[in-house]
């Protein structure tokens, strides 16, 4: 709960963006009038796209933190695809976009060039972030994240994870959750949807390469992640931020719906929200209103398949379990610590 | 720089493209009406004075709240501040304690001084207003701050009506009383007290006033035929409290039985208990079916005032009084069970309603009168008689307080607009910000904070103010409770959660506008904007 | 200054006398020793203001190289191979980019069958992937070249590949003329990247372009390459200025003056070859040689001018392009096209075959009658091939080929690298 004690009572306290009630200091980056916008407008991103969002979020704070001194490294997906398209950018700062896979190897390339302009008096101390969808991240760039992991590069990787390849028409990735229906994990035999068993969670691997810094945060959460962010930004070495960014595309969810969904992600325990350093759990942001997983599945067409005339209880059974497991093991129920 | 063609871009770029073009609803900033204002009787801006009420700004809430009620102090202490059960935050936790809010204010506004201002410019017209109690003086501020020369005329000795002869101390200390009709009297305002208006056209004719309000309240004790002995010691309720504002108290001996079950039997009753009495409250209902409310029960049955629930009174006799016992029926009337009890009794207080005193309004032409007793009115609030208006308790309504402060207010608005030739046209209400429309998760967690009471020892024997205020934190804190239901306070929410930053932010006070060049319609601001302040609108295409 | 060492360190000094800020590699062979001398150099404090960074994959190297160059470094690595192959996605990625990377790539052969032996199938696979292509016939000429590349590289705005034969040159102790400092300082400026990431004047790099924009892009790939045809050869000019020596160019000519027959080839058996050609002029014969050091871009009217006046070719490649026959002849064949010249290609050196004088005397003279045919293979065992090809047509499952052939020839297990 790192964010949400510090300020008393004021009305809505950290939950709303702004709070007119808080010293300026202590408001949100996104509350500012001067805020820097580093996703312009004019990007192509579907309506009410959690990705397009939960980008801005992530880099103005990340450019708050740096005073601006920041490059980003871009893997190929939808957040390249709607930002980048000729001849328009929605880019404010220095960007580049190489490949699907090798966002993090790019990442270090830049690090690398900016240590040694520093080191000959050439340039400023500039931070780079690199960022990417989780098919970019936990599938086909995996590679080079875990690289740039263990040899602690000076790079914050930032994780939008959507739960699939959403780019290429909603694919299953290894971050799509168990049960979900996409475009190739269908609803259809014997175990519909996308299979029990099989799936990994990057933060817990980040966790074991011991990297200084390891954090999931969701778009529902502004303060939160803004504070990771920052936090992430102060600290040297490689660091990992994991965003849980719904898409209402590939989710089956009213464009309305995206920070709601996130909310209920994080409530039901699907998706545990959760700081570590050095390899150790640090903190939790704590479940304010638990809630059954079946408010979460319910609203996603992705598990429609799950509910109707004879809904899956043993799948929505599972489902419950996985996120009681969550709870348990990041401690999601426990009193706020101050 | 030399930028390679296409692949390399400029940044910020894609401003030239105006994804506004893709939607197919637009949302649209209002404002919906607060269900505490909605629920006020004296069309107080609750959440509107809350507002500044919340950064600490008190002068400004309190002169928020005075543009429609100027008792806050009052208010906060006697209204029964319905308002409270319409609040939306009741849903969450606790409704926002408004009242003890309302009553920090008043309470700052005594302490500081704060005054209300003459008005800067003279209608030349005059206005006379009978009765100095809450909805005569509250005509008297709304209509002196139009700018009229207003003269108010009491028979009683003092201001406030009701507010002084109705409601006891311990409730509503006279300084808070008197501080706050003084303030009316500094704006500029005549009362006569001991001026009795015994015809209402000749005082008119007399005075040259252009129009009057009347506001001479209901102070006439309702009897009831009860048998009784000649010794037997009857007294009406409003006559036991005004007595107590004078010199001489009212000697009702040990045992007062109290009959009736609203508020004027609980006030009585607490009255006399705290004179060193033992009073005892008989109501021929139940309790849940008593019009007094509960809160004053529960209060007065702390204090140790007893009470005989289903119980009627047969017959009185100068020691003690015999009554009946009482069984609902199934439409839940009292229905006799011929099972009789003896109390012991030095004295009975009946508490039973009271009547209006209609003497002034002899010879109006035009002017009618219901069959319960009261002047009949427009929704104008006009009598019959063109220029003669009327409110409070002499006109068919609720009869309390704050109800009468509305009515002096929307009398005063309609006066004003008459004297003018014209009619008021009140602006149309906003719809209700329904508990539906807010997104209740973005207000922090936060139960109400309870006033202090009095010590129960120090209640039953003194007059001393049972319920206490709030300090500055307290009060500070409880308007932080507010939702702002309906009405935007600039959290900042729909600036934040735009994917596409179609959210323009005007600054502090001003609130926030669309950028429909980018706005794609995705809904998302309306969906997390805590209060409601936004709704969706189709787009026509 | 004159020192004998290995192809490899007199390439890792030759990288360090040029400056580079970023470094990066994944080992494999023949490349290793290039990156272990740079990397001894960075680590011991020698080569200053150098990053090494010991990457997890051939495709991490060149990912890494791509940011390094974009912000500004200039940026090496070396490669070979598999490895060249592995990281394919993100070489055609930087030339896409227009980094002006330059990559030593120890030529070698690409599995299966795994071989760690010299040819160039490595480097050929990516003729068309938008780098600029060297082939050194020495180890001196690989020193000049890295010299020569980032200048090359970082006035086009384009990466370079320096092409050295594995073992052959990587492996080999010469003499060599190493530059001194102050020599590259005045031949190589500092990079001046045409653009970069830089927080005071962001741009976005790498957009996605769409049909509309697309070939345009691609031909401005194409004519960058051709500005190189210029560039290459004045390069070559100011190196000679300030070192003293011939090195680099489009192509270089031996003994070709009067030659009717002409053999074309590119690295270090262009060596071989003219010890050949040398024996046989003495012999009588009218033999000459051209070298070809810039692949890509091709110098087709360069080609074309050193071949008019002789009356036919051979092009001796260590590539195949399997299904059709040579590479480089392709290309040599592009070049000559309406001038009515015969030519042969020789397909030779195949996974670090041996390529003798004797054959290539047996071979060239054959050439000069006229007898070759329009595809040879240079030294292969027909016996081997013909037996495997017979008991592939009686039995459809007959076991691997590799393994029953190395049986054949007598070898007793391949050897694992
Ligand atoms: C090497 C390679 N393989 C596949 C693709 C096709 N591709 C482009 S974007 C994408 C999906 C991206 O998914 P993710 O990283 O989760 O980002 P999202 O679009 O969901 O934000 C795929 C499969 C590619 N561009 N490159
Ligand atoms: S498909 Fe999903 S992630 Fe991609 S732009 Fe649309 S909403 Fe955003
Ligand atoms: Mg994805």
């Amino acid at each position: 709960m790192s964010a949400l004690q510090t300020v008393k009572f004021y009305q809505t306290g950290t939950f709303t963006v702004g709070n007119r009630l808080l010293a300026p200091e202590d408001r949100s980056v996104q509350a500012n009038m001067q805020r820097t916008n580093s996703l312009n407008s004019g990007h192509r991103a579907c309506q009410g796209c959690g990705e397009a969002l939960g980008a801005r979020y992530a880099i103005d704070a990340a450019m708050n933190a740096t005073n601006r001194q920041l490059i980003a490294a871009n893997a190929t997906g939808c957040l390249e695809v709607f930002s980048t398209p000729y001849p328009e950018t929605s880019w404010q700062i220095p960007w580049i976009h190489s490949l699907f896979g090798n966002t993090a190897a790019v990442a270090t390339g830049i690090a690398a060039a900016i240590k040694v302009k520093k080191q000959k008096g050439q340039g400023q101390d500039v931070r780079v972030v690199a960022q990417g969808g989780d098919g970019g991240t936990t599938d086909i760039g995996f590679g080079c994240l875990s690289g740039m992991f263990e040899r602690n590069d000076d790079v914050l990787y930032i994780c939008y994870d959507n739960g699939g390849y959403m780019n290429t028409g909603v694919q299953r990735s290894s971050a799509t959750p168990s049960a979900a229906r996409t475009a190739t994990t269908m609803p259809l035999g014997p175990e519909p949807g996308n299979p029990f068993g099989q799936g990994k969670f990057v933060p817990a691997i980040a966790m074991a390469h011991e990297i200084p810094y390891v954090a999931t945060a969701t778009v529902a959460d502004l303060r939160d992640l803004e504070n990771k962010v920052t936090k992430a930004m102060g600290m040297r070495g490689a660091r990992y931020i994991h965003i849980l960014v719904p898409c209402p595309l590939g989710w089956g969810t009213a464009s309305q719906d995206t920070i709601r969904m996130a909310r209920l992600a994080k409530e039901t325990g699907v998706f545990p929200v959760f700081e570590a350093e050095y390899g150790e759990l640090t903190s939790a942001l704590a479940i304010r209103r638990p809630l059954p997983v079946e408010d979460y599945l319910k609203p996603q067409k992705r598990f429609a398949h799950l509910f109707g005339k004879n809904p899956a209880v043993e799948t929505i059974a599972r489902i419950q379990a996985q996120a009681d497991k969550n709870i348990r093991r990041y401690g999601l129920l426990a009193k706020e610590t101050v | 720089m030399d930028k390679p063609f296409a692949i390399t871009l400029n940044p910020g770029s894609s401003l030239a493209n105006h994804t506004g073009s893709w939607r197919t609803a637009r949302p649209v900033y209002l404002d919906r009406l607060p269900p505490c204002n909605n629920q006020c009787p004296a069309g107080e801006d609750i959440q509107g004075w809350l507002f500044h009420a919340e950064s600490g700004s008190y002068e400004a809430a309190w002169r928020h709240l005075t543009r429609d009620n100027p008792f806050a102090a009052i208010m906060g202490r006697v209204c029964y501040h319905t308002c409270e059960s319409a609040c939306n935050r009741g849903k969450i936790d606790e409704a926002v304690g408004i009242n003890s809010v309302e009553r920090f204010l008043g309470d700052e506004a005594i302490k500081r001084g704060w005054k209300f201002a003459a008005p800067t410019q003279e209608s030349g017209k005059k206005v006379l207003i009978v009765g100095a109690g809450p909805s005569g003086m509250s005509a008297a501020y709304h209509l002196r701050k139009l700018g009229h020369a207003v003269t108010v005329m009491d028979a009683g000795p003092y201001m406030g009506g009701m507010m002084r002869f109705g409601i006891p101390k311990y409730r509503l200390p006279r300084e808070v009383l008197d501080a706050e009709m003084q303030r009316i009297v500094d704006m500029g305002v005549t009362v006569k007290l001991n001026s009795k208006v015994d015809s209402i056209l000749d005082t008119m004719k007399a005075g040259g006033f252009d129009a009057a309000f009347l506001a001479v309240g209901a102070h006439i004790g309702k009897r009831a035929m009860i048998p009784s002995g000649d010794a037997a010691k009857i007294v009406d309720a409003i006559s036991v409290l005004r007595s107590m504002e004078g010199e001489d108290k009212p000697l009702l001996g040990r045992r007062v039985v109290v009959y009736g079950g609203g508020n004027t039997a609980i006030d009585v009753a607490r009255t006399v208990k705290r004179m060193g009495a033992e009073p005892i409250i008989v109501y021929r209902r139940t309790r849940d079916k008593a019009p007094a409310h509960d809160f004053e029960i529960e209060e007065a049955l702390q204090e140790g005032v007893m009470v005989k629930w289903l119980s009627t009174i047969k017959q009185a006799g100068d020691k003690e009084i015999t009554i009946e016992k009482m069984a609902l029926d199934d439409k839940g009337f009292p229905q006799p069970t011929g099972e009789f009890e003896t109390l012991e009794a030095d004295s009975v207080v009946l508490a039973l309603g009271q009547d209006v005193d209609l003497g002034l309004l002899n010879g109006v032409p035009g002017l009618e009168v219901t069959k319960d007793g009261v002047v009949k009115v427009g929704t104008d609030l006009m009598t019959g008689h063109p220029g003669i208006f009327a409110g409070g308790d002499m006109v068919p309504a609720d009869r309390n307080v704050t109800v009468a402060v509305g009515h002096g207010k929307k009398a005063a608005r309609n006066i004003d607009a008459w004297l003018r030739g014209e009619t008021y046209a009140a602006p149309p209400k906003h719809e209700v910000a329904r508990f539906e429309k807010l997104n209740p998760w973005y207000y922090a967690d936060a139960p109400k904070t309870v006033r202090p009471m009095l010590d129960i020892i120090r209640r039953q024997s003194t007059f001393e103010e049972v319920q206490g205020g709030l300090d500055e934190s307290t009060a500070l804190f409880e308007a932080r409770r507010c939702l702002s239901c309906g009405n935007c306070f600039e959290c900042d929410n729909c600036y934040g959660v735009c994917p596409d930053n179609a959210v323009i932010k005007l600054g502090p006070g001003k609130r926030f506008q669309f950028n429909y060049d980018y706005c794609k319609g995705c809904g998302m601001c309306v969906a997390e904007c805590p209060c409601g302040a936004i709704k969706m609108e189709a787009e026509d295409i | 200054m004159l020192k004998q060492c290995e192809g490899s360190h007199a390439v890792a000094e030759a990288v360090a006398l040029c400056r580079p800020e970023v470094i990066c590699a994944y080992p494999i062979s023949p490349q290793t020793h290039i990156v272990e001398g740079i990397g001894e150099m960075v680590k011991s404090g020698e080569l200053k203001d150098c990053e090494f960074i010991n990457v997890e994959s051939e495709f991490a190297a060149m990912s890494v190289a791509i940011g390094s160059s974009a912000t500004g470094a200039r940026t090496y690595t070396a490669t070979a191979s598999q490895g060249l192959l592995y990281m394919v996605e993100a070489v055609y990625n930087a030339s896409g980019l227009g980094l002006p990377i330059v990559m030593t790539v120890a030529n070698r052969a690409i599995g299966a069958p795994i071989n760690i032996w010299n040819d160039h199938s490595d480097s050929l696979s990516q003729r068309d992937c938008g780098w600029i292509q060297l082939f050194a016939e020495t180890n001196q000429e690989a020193l000049d070249l890295h010299i020569q590349a980032f200048k090359l590289a970082e006035e086009l705005s384009l990466p370079v590949m320096v092409c050295m034969d594995g073992f052959i040159l990587t492996h080999a102790y010469e003499r060599v003329d190493m530059p001194t400092q102050e020599q590259v300082d005045a031949f190589l400026p500092p990079y001046e990247p045409r653009q970069v990431l830089d927080v005071n004047d962001p741009v976005s790099i790498g957009a996605m372009v769409g049909p509309e924009a697309f070939m345009e892009v691609r031909y401005l790939a194409h004519a960058k390459q051709m500005q190189a045809l210029d560039l290459i050869p004045q390069l070559a000019q100011e190196f000679k200025a300030v070192f003293g020596r011939d090195s680099g160019g489009l192509i270089r000519s031996y003994r070709a003056e009067d030659a009717e027959t002409i053999v074309i080839a590119m690295g270090s058996v262009l060596g071989t070859i003219k010890d050949t050609v040398d024996e046989m002029r003495e012999a009588g014969h009218k033999i000459g040689v051209l070298g070809i050091t810039s692949f890509r871009p091709f110098p087709l009217v360069e080609v074309a001018a050193a071949l008019k006046n002789c009356k036919r070719f051979v092009v001796l490649e260590k590539s195949l392009a399997v299904g059709i026959g040579g590479i480089v002849a392709t290309n040599v064949r592009m070049a000559v096209t309406g001038m009515g010249l015969k030519g042969f290609t020789v397909v030779a050196g195949l996974g670090g075959r041996a390529i003798t004088m004797k054959s290539l005397t047996g071979l060239f003279e054959k050439a000069g009658r006229d007898e070759l045919e329009p595809v040879t293979f240079l030294d292969l065992d027909w016996n081997v091939v013909n037996k495997q090809l017979e008991r592939e047509k009686q039995v459809r499952r007959s076991g691997p080929a590799a393994e029953a052939m190395l049986r054949d020839v007598g070898a007793v297990a391949a050897r694992n690298y």
